[in-house]
């Protein structure tokens, strides 16, 4: 017989789970609810997804400081803090896109704002834990939550987007394993501050390296597929145009937000230990990744396709901040997406409003360019704040990417990578192209006449959701300074 | 008010913001207004303007992002003032004439924003604010261009935005390389240029920085050979669209050279001179002999534009008082001199819908009053003395002959090769019989015409005649910088070279 274990309630520190624990209890209220009366209103669930996240919100941002919790699986450091923070703010912001004025299927089950609840503390998980089991099973926990939602927008493509992620989730989610395995194999642990301590010791011995690069080459895979970096990216796009556009947006932001955080973890303990070779993959990757993204969304057709590579194209933008491994590299990731998600919360729900509710723009495409043709005729005002989305993917000043843009290109000039700033601005350069592409067509083509481009989807919250995407859009240069400094201060109170 | 220049930079977006709301018959009414007052406001800034002092003006401050350096800096010397003077004109003057009919309303409020973005390029003294402004310029010309364009409009417009897009990214690296040196020199983010003098920085350091900035400027002048996009563009830009492009955002890139590469980086600009002054002469007659060849009015104009831009950089690298205070002159006289050689095509353009000049002939004929302001204009434009063109042209040169004789012979050279291509132009249209039945019956300016075109004549003769109180502020200006350069200057050669202003500053009672 084994010891009965004693463990007092203080040293779980259980305050640290309080946040996850809050969405998954959300998560099942909902579905209680639904058991009671089925014949609510999904307006109703959308406001109670909201409360339980801005709860989720207040629950994160009381969390302390650098602590541990819950047999020390739990870190609460201030990149936890504020990619939780960011990844409840994106959720909030992406939630209200249910309250179309037409119907749409998955927002009529219940099951729909649990699951997304559910996948929201996934992601809390992921990010708030240096346990290589507890990213493991927050990863899987945030991923198989999504391939549902996706899947349950009721559309053939959908089905076909969901299975490939799916698919490639499965793949990745190996990689990952066989990669902790490596790790553990190597060091005996599965925490992230022990395996430090163990390599550090063991550094100089003879093939530990090799052992290194197997485990590395695995678990960079593994994220490379999160964050769709080259070569791992191809499942980005027919993803992105199955799934609903308000799920796209999403994925274009959460799923990376919490996949960067583990990437910092892992690989900027390899760059701590002094393994340079680490940061060239890194920035070969980066490298390839947002160039090759950008020449193929030159080719694209339809504007879905085309934001789905620029979004593949923008990760590997940031991606070459980990490298740096400067507090300056690591705040920029996070301005970055802070002021990313605006705009691609605009982007998308603009994207979103223009959906009809069976039909298709043409055979192929649900949203081609020439849907949008002579935009400004139709529709003036949402063809200039439409254009100040692109505008400001594209780095135009002052709209909000192009701080971070700036931002993550001044911390590679101060890591000393000078020529990476040049290939940065470049690629600026080459996908304005597509983003202008857009830009023309609403500003400067006649409406295609014989379909009708009506606005089907729009209604009071959308409008509500597209106007705080343009105010945070346009407004940028007044809230940088706060939200740098927060950032900057998080980070470097967790040593990064 | 001390506050002026927020004003300038402000109050035509605050219009433009309300010019939504004005109902579509009376946006032009509107915007002919707001550009008036906007106008007198920089006459306002003129007069309020201390000729004595060479330093920067009403200068303001408000820091946006401390931790990252970035402030709105405003400020103005003797150098912007006159270009922020003649951008507002320019504006008045191109909306009064203006001739379009489709979507008025549109066109007004992209004129008020772009506006905006030109004054905001001239006054800001921060980095990332005149990157802002610079950047935010094309996007009301994109549309311009592209919206009341020519056939061609999309890809004139997207080509115009993609090469400066491309070149600034270039310079943005260059400033955020500048911002780092900072940095790492005195452990405080700045991206202001008042701080960025103080830097003396190394001779590579300087030379590649000044590359990185050239690339931005150049695109913007446009230098040969970065010049392919501005015939397009000015090939299909509405008059109006051509008016501004000429007169004022080719500005920024020559302004951008003055107050940004030569005060940060003295030596590289020494180094460069010769360079930079071949590439110059080359564009200067290249582009006239090209110019010759155009059957098109516009493309004459629109090249000889260039070519006059050749002289302006040769007289920003010519490193002394007469150069650079001739150069800054040259712009504004290239400003006003060039936009009403579009406006005057473009006079012509809306009554017989084309451009070629092989469709005109013995226009002073039927056309007498017009005749007579182009002929004012095109005189000016090649430099005849008693002209605005003359002065700017003959400090550029006489500034240009202290560093090569040579090349200034060789660019004098533009002036007759200039003279030739215009005075064909305005034979083959003007003058001899009117052969074609159409032309018979062209009705000579009316008075919307006569009134925006007659203020730039006066302008031209005035300042031909009498430059002293424009080009007093500016030599001022431009000799303090010189000073300031030559301290800065880390090599002998470069001191040597940069021509430090005696005590008197006697440049300005050349004419």
């Amino acid at each position: 017989m084994f010891e009965p274990i004693k463990v007092s309630m203080e040293s779980l520190n259980l305050i640290t789970l309080a946040p996850m624990l809050l969405a998954i209890a959300g998560g099942l209220v909902i579905l209680v609810l639904d058991l009671i009366n089925s014949k609510l209103h999904k307006s109703l669930y959308v406001m109670l997804t909201i409360l339980i996240l801005i709860v989720d919100f207040g629950a994160t941002v009381g969390l302390n400081v650098n602590e541990r919790g819950f047999f020390d699986v739990m870190l609460i450091d201030g990149i936890s803090i504020i990619s939780q923070l960011l990844i409840i703010v994106a959720s909030i912001l992406f939630t209200p896109l249910a309250l179309t004025s037409k119907r749409f299927h998955e927002y009529s089950y219940p099951e729909f704002f649990a699951l997304f609840l559910f996948m929201v503390a996934g992601f809390q998980f992921m990010v708030a834990s240096d346990n290589l089991i507890l990213i493991f099973v927050g990863l899987e926990t945030s991923s198989l939550s999504l391939y549902t939602l996706i899947a349950l927008h009721n559309r053939a493509n959908s089905y076909e987007a969901a299975v490939k992620y799916f698919t490639m989730g499965a793949l990745s989610a190996g990689f990952f394993a066989m990669g902790s395995a490596v790790v553990y194999a190597l060091t005996g642990s599965i925490e992230l501050y022990q395996v430090a301590q163990v390599l550090a010791a063991r550094l100089g011995e003879h093939g530990l390296m090799l052992a290194i690069l197997g485990s590395s080459v695995l678990l960079m895979a593994a994220f490379a597929f999160k964050l769709s970096l080259f070569p791992f990216h191809t499942w980005a796009p027919d993803v992105y145009e199955g799934a609903s556009a308000p799920l796209a947006g999403y994925m274009s932001i959460v799923p990376k937000i919490a996949a960067f955080v583990v990437t910092i973890r892992i690989f900027g303990m390899y760059l701590d230990l002094g393994i340079e070779w680490v940061r060239d993959i890194i920035i070969i990757l980066s490298v390839l990744t947002m160039t090759l993204a950008n020449v193929m969304a030159l080719v694209q057709e339809d504007v879905k396709r085309m934001l789905a590579y620029s979004s593949i194209s923008h990760a590997g933008f940031i991606m070459a901040a980990i490298a740096f491994d400067t507090t300056e590299g690591t705040a920029s990731i996070f301005l970055y997406y802070a002021l990313f998600m605006f705009t691609n919360l605009g982007a998308f729900t603009m994207l979103w409003i223009s959906r009809h509710k069976v039909r298709r723009f043409n055979a192929r495409f649900d949203h081609p360019y020439e849907k949008f043709s002579g935009l400004i005729k139709i529709m003036p005002m949402g063809a200039v704040i439409m254009a100040l989305f692109m505008l400001s993917l594209a780095g135009v000043p002052p709209f909000s990417v192009f701080w971070g843009k700036i931002y993550v290109m001044q911390a590679a000039v101060n890591a000393g990578y000078v020529w990476l700033a040049i290939v940065m601005g470049l690629n600026s350069a080459i996908a304005a192209y597509y983003y202008l592409k857009l830009v023309v067509y609403m500003f400067l083509k006649d409406p295609v006449k014989d379909v009708d481009t009506v606005y089907y989807n729009l209604s009071k919250p959308l409008m509500a959701v597209i106007g705080l995407a343009t105010v945070a859009t346009v407004g940028a240069i007044f809230y940088v300074q706060p939200l740098l400094s927060y950032l900057y201060y998080m980070i470097s109170a967790s040593g990064y | 008010m001390d506050n002026i220049l927020s004003v300038l930079v402000f109050f035509p977006a605050i219009a433009a913001l309300l010019g939504f709301v004005v109902n579509k018959e009376s946006a032009r009414v509107y915007g002919i207004t707001v550009a008036a007052i906007e106008f007198l406001l920089s006459l306002w800034l003129w007069f309020s303007f201390d000729t004595a002092n060479a330093g920067m003006q009403f200068v303001e401050m408000i820091p946006l992002i401390p931790d990252f350096g970035v402030n709105y800096y405003l400020g103005v010397d003797g150098i912007s003032l006159f270009i922020i003077i003649m951008t507002t004109l320019m504006t008045l003057i191109g909306m009064v004439s203006m001739s379009i009919e489709k979507d008025v309303k549109n066109m007004i409020i992209t004129l008020l924003f772009l506006e905006m973005t030109m004054v905001g390029v001239f006054v800001a003294l921060d980095a990332i604010i005149f990157y802002l402004f610079w950047e935010l310029s094309l996007v009301p010309m994109l549309y311009i261009i592209g919206a009341w364009g020519g056939p061609l409009r999309v890809y004139a417009s997207i080509k115009f935005f993609l090469y400066t897009f491309m070149g600034s990214l270039v310079m943005l690296v260059g400033m955020l390389f500048v911002a780092y040196i900072y940095h790492s020199l005195t452990g405080v983010w700045s991206f202001a240029i008042t701080d960025w003098y103080l830097l003396v920085l190394p001779v590579n350091y300087q030379l590649w920085l000044f590359a990185a900035f050239f690339l931005g400027f150049a695109i913007k002048v446009p230098m040969f050979p970065f010049h392919t996009w501005l015939p397009y563009a000015h090939g299909q830009a509405p008059t109006i669209g051509s008016v501004i492009l000429a007169a004022v955002l080719l500005k920024m890139g020559t302004y951008g050279f003055v107050r940004f590469s030569l005060p940060m980086f003295p030596d590289a600009s020494v180094m460069m001179i010769t360079p930079i002054a071949v590439i110059s002469i080359v564009m200067v007659v290249y582009t006239a002999m090209v110019a010759y060849a155009q059957k098109d009015m516009k493309q004459v104009i629109a090249y000889s534009s260039v070519s006059h831009m050749g002289i302006i950089m040769i007289g920003i690298f010519a490193m002394n008082g007469e150069g650079i205070g001739g150069s800054v002159f040259q712009m504004l006289s290239h400003g006003i001199v060039s936009g009403a050689l579009f406006m005057l095509v473009g006079v012509i353009y809306d009554r017989r819908h084309t451009k070629l000049m092989s469709e005109f002939g013995g226009l002073a004929s039927v056309m007498p009053k017009y005749a007579l302001i182009f002929g004012v204009m095109l005189m000016a434009s090649v430099g005849l003395p008693l002209t605005i063109g003359f002065v700017g042209e003959f400090l550029v040169l006489l500034g240009f002959y202290q560093f090569s004789p040579v090349m200034t012979i060789l660019a004098g050279l533009s002036i007759i090769v200039g003279a030739v291509y215009m005075l064909s132009l305005f034979k083959k249209s003007f003058f001899g019989p009117v052969t074609k039945e159409e032309n018979k019956k062209l009705t000579d300016l009316t008075p919307k015409e006569t009134w925006s075109l007659v203020p730039l004549v006066a302008i031209v003769i005035w300042l031909g005649v009498y430059p002293k109180p424009i080009l007093d502020p500016i030599n001022k200006s431009v000799n303090a910088m010189l000073v300031f350069m030559d301290q800065k200057a880390v090599t002998q050669e470069a001191k040597d070279i940069i021509k430090v202003p005696h005590a008197a500053t006697k440049t300005g009672e050349v004419k």
